[in-house]
């Protein structure tokens, strides 16, 4: 049997070796500002939620600080609450 | 004194020439309760991201300035009594946040910052 005709069970793991990191550290981005919506807009999702750390590899510090910045850009008008279509 | 900045959305319906003079007020009442202020910025009519007080625009003000704690109270119940005023946001501000705002002010440096990145990695 020749080594091209090899059939795989279940499908091979195509490995991401992209490692996450968090932009602001590598950046050295120290403070958020909540008044740029669209900077902002990268941490939530389409429905204006934020996203989890676990998507987009920021670190714990400014997790927070995203967080704290979306919720100020809600409450002054500039992200909404809710939404069926952000992006 | 601390230093701190206040974002303010007034009513769209109000004309240019009223909505400079509510600002004016909002500047007197804190610079006579000791506040200095540092820096104003108008964004004029903005499109909100979803209905405030039935209205779908508001008309924007930022400033900053330092001042003794206890202004910060009188300052939003006065914000409070304002009908004119939609909502208003006061934040404190700290070392990093009055660093990033002066080299916001000196310069278009967010298309900058990014430039400099490109050449670091190029």
């Amino acid at each position: 049997m020749a080594r091209d005709q090899i059939q795989y069970v279940t499908a091979p793991k195509v490995e991401d070796n992209r490692k996450k990191y968090c932009r602001f550290k590598k950046n050295g981005i120290k403070y958020i500002d909540y008044k740029d919506a669209n900077f902002l807009l990268k941490f939530v999702n389409d429905q204006g939620k934020i996203l989890p750390r676990r998507l987009t590899g920021t670190s714990l510090k400014f997790q927070r600080k995203v967080a704290q910045a979306v919720k100020r850009a809600r409450h002054i008008g500039l992200l909404p609450y809710v939404t069926d279509s952000l992006k | 004194m601390q230093q701190y900045e206040t974002v303010v959305i007034l009513t769209p319906l109000l004309s240019e020439e009223i909505a400079k003079e509510t600002i004016g007020k909002f500047r007197d009442f804190m610079t006579e309760n000791g506040a200095e202020i540092i820096h104003e910025d108008n964004w004029g009519l903005k499109k909100l991201a979803y209905p405030i007080e039935k209205k779908s625009t508001g008309y924007y003000h930022l400033t900053e300035y330092k001042a003794p704690g206890d202004l910060i109270n009188k300052l939003e119940v006065q914000y409070k009594r304002d009908e004119r005023i939609m909502r208003f946001l006061t934040i404190a501000l700290d070392s990093d946040a009055i660093a990033y705002n002066e080299k916001k002010r000196s310069g278009a440096f967010n298309k900058k910052t990014k430039n400099e990145e490109v050449v670091k990695h190029g």
